[in-house]
């Protein structure tokens, strides 16, 4: 499964990259990552939710890395998820900010755990990258992900009619806001 | 909120989501010629139970950790569109547009290849965010959006800077006034009131409205000194036509939408069917005789709102007549200070647009009332 995305964010490229780079920031905007835990400059454990409250977890080595330009990884063997990709910033034109661009590719394995694999990311891993690229402007922009009562949980387009009505949350559907 | 059914209920007191959100109690809250497109269900992706209502004004109650400028207990009108005051288009004040306020961005592209802002009780297309017609809101964004009202100006003076006002004069400003300009305004409902007030404070030498109600028409031009053409009684084109000498308004307003009336009964009858069936979402007649009347050379301003589609769209017209349209949902945060001091100059006031107050608990006979423009209805406001 292959899906690429791009976003402009009004930030300065060093400024954007740093984020990015600081891989432990992830779960701030990527709808299904839990935890990324940092072992050292290239290597990193990452665990992500899966459907059914299952987990999946792989580690993943930076393969090439230009500071305001490029991060590139992909994952070690025995990952539950086979995944690799790379992403790219520039700086736009004139006072735009910086341009974001992720190219990913997921090789689900075979079995159950591949068809789990595929409903985890969803029946549009492109919608997937889309929403977690508008969350990373977001949290880039503003400081964190925007939530409105429809969508509490931040953009998650899958499901317009999974969302929540236009109307207060209440106390227990408050309680369950993703942190 | 279904179609064509507004209900009161009670639904649970709104929390704090993000760190820059209030909660504003609501004192007093408008219905919005907006709001008809969704009560006639012409927006697509309202779902059951959504909230209503994008023009209130309150105080706020409660702040989260990063709002700095605003402290509970102030009393502040808020801009319908929500704009987090930090991405390129809210540095370049176009509000309505904000890149970061609507998560349901993707479902608007879709429509409409990019999203704009997200707006309260305004579909989930536009967020899903709860509206203002209710006893509080939540409030995102609270130091971008919500104007102070420090003087004690009644609410009725200072309600209508969160939409209908800011939207009128925006409508007027895009019109490059200058001295001697004629503009013509269709609709003279609110909005179209204070787009004809606004084009006047902006340095027009005559304005004219455009509408089929003789009572609005007379709220117009008794208020504002406007001349008036009932389109039901004139033919529109041929009347601006002579009003001018020939040459057509310099600049012509739309302040009807996707929900105009066509006095032709061939054309109103065409664009209905297609409107019911789906195939053509909004209804352009007051958009394209707008068209047909401006001179050329001119501004074709839109401010009523559209939707989706339109058919049957001169586009021969604007093209070989040199027309500009330019059009926008109103970038409200922009005019608000500017607007609070004309109403505390007394160059304008608002409350003459008003007919109707009612409690928030008599909303669905307001709704009804409004579209229905019973009992001479021109402006409905609620309190909670
Ligand atoms: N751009 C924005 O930000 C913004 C903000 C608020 C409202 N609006 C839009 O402005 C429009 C007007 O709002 P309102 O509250 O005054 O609504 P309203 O329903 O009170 O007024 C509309 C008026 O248009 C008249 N009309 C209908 N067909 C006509 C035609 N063919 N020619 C001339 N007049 C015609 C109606 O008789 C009515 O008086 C709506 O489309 C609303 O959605 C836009
Ligand atoms: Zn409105
Ligand atoms: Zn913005």
């Amino acid at each position: 499964m292959h899906a690429n995305s791009a976003v402009t964010v009004l930030r300065p490229i060093d400024e954007v990259y740093g984020f990015w780079r600081d891989f432990g920031n992830f779960p701030q905007f990527m709808q299904h990552v839990l935890e990324v835990k940092v072992y050292d400059d290239t290597r990193s454990h990452w665990r992500a939710a899966g459907p059914a409250g299952k987990t999946v977890e792989w580690d993943a080595i930076v393969t090439e890395e230009r500071p305001d330009e490029l991060i590139a990884w992909q994952s070690a063997e025995g990952a539950d998820v086979a995944n690799r990709g790379v992403v790219r910033f520039s700086p736009a034109p004139g006072d735009r900010g910086t341009e974001v661009r992720v190219e990913i590719e997921y090789t689900p394995p075979g079995g159950p755990l591949g068809t789990l694999v595929a409903k985890l990311f969803g029946e549009e891993p492109q919608q997937q990258v889309d929403d977690d690229l508008r969350r990373f402007k977001q949290v880039m922009e503003v400081g964190e992900v925007v939530r409105s009562e429809g969508t509490p949980d931040g953009a998650h387009t899958a499901g317009l009619l999974e969302q929540h009505p236009g109307q207060p949350l209440t106390e227990d559907e408050a309680r369950n806001v993703r942190p | 909120m279904g179609k064509e059914t507004v209900e009161v209920r009670d639904v649970p007191d709104p929390t704090i989501l993000n760190s820059q959100d209030a909660i504003v109690r609501i004192s007093s809250t408008a219905i919005c010629g907006s709001d008809l497109h969704l009560y006639s269900g012409f927006v697509p992706t309202m779902k059951k139970g959504d909230v209503l209502g994008h023009e209130f004004m309150g105080e706020v109650v409660e702040v989260g950790p990063d709002v700095h400028r605003l402290r509970v207990g102030d009393r502040v009108v808020v801009p319908f569109p929500i704009a987090c005051g930090a991405c390129a288009s809210c540095r370049q004040g176009l509000f309505s547009v904000c890149e970061n306020s609507n998560p349901n961005a993707a479902i608007a592209e879709k429509l409409m290849g990019h999203s704009p802002a997200g707006v309260y009780g305004y579909s989930h297309m536009l967020g899903g965010y709860p509206g203002g017609q209710a006893q509080y809101a939540r409030v995102p964004f609270a130091d971008v959006g919500p104007l102070k009202i420090e003087s004690d100006l009644p609410d009725e003076k200072v309600l209508f800077l969160s939409d209908i006002l800011p939207t009128g004069y925006m409508g007027a400003e895009m019109c490059d006034i200058t001295g001697g300009d004629v503009v013509a305004v269709w609709g003279a409902g609110p909005v179209g009131h204070f787009a004809m007030a606004s084009a006047l404070m902006l340095g027009a030498a005559k304005v004219v409205a455009i509408d089929r109600f003789d009572y609005r028409l007379a709220i117009a031009r008794e208020n504002l000194g406007v001349e008036t053409l009932n389109y039901e009684q004139v033919d529109v084109l041929e009347a601006l036509r002579d009003l001018t000498a020939g040459r057509g308004p310099d600049a012509c307003i739309d302040a009807v939408g996707l929900e105009a009336h066509s006095p032709s009964a061939i054309l109103q009858a065409y664009d209905r069917v297609k409107q019911v069936t789906r195939t053509e979402p909004d209804r352009p007649h007051a958009l394209r005789e707008a068209i047909l009347a401006c001179r050329n050379g001119g501004v074709v301003s839109v401010i009523g709102v559209y939707g989706g589609f339109v058919d049957k769209f001169p586009m021969g017209s604007v093209m070989n007549r040199s027309l500009t349209i330019r059009t926008g949902q109103c970038h409200v945060h922009r005019y608000m200070p500017r607007l609070l001091e004309r109403i505390e100059a007394g160059d304008i006031d608002p409350t003459c647009v008003i007919t109707h107050r009612m409690s928030l608990d008599d909303a669905p006979d307001g709704y009804l009332m409004f579209r229905d423009k019973l009992d001479d209805c021109n402006k409905v406001v609620l309190t909670p």
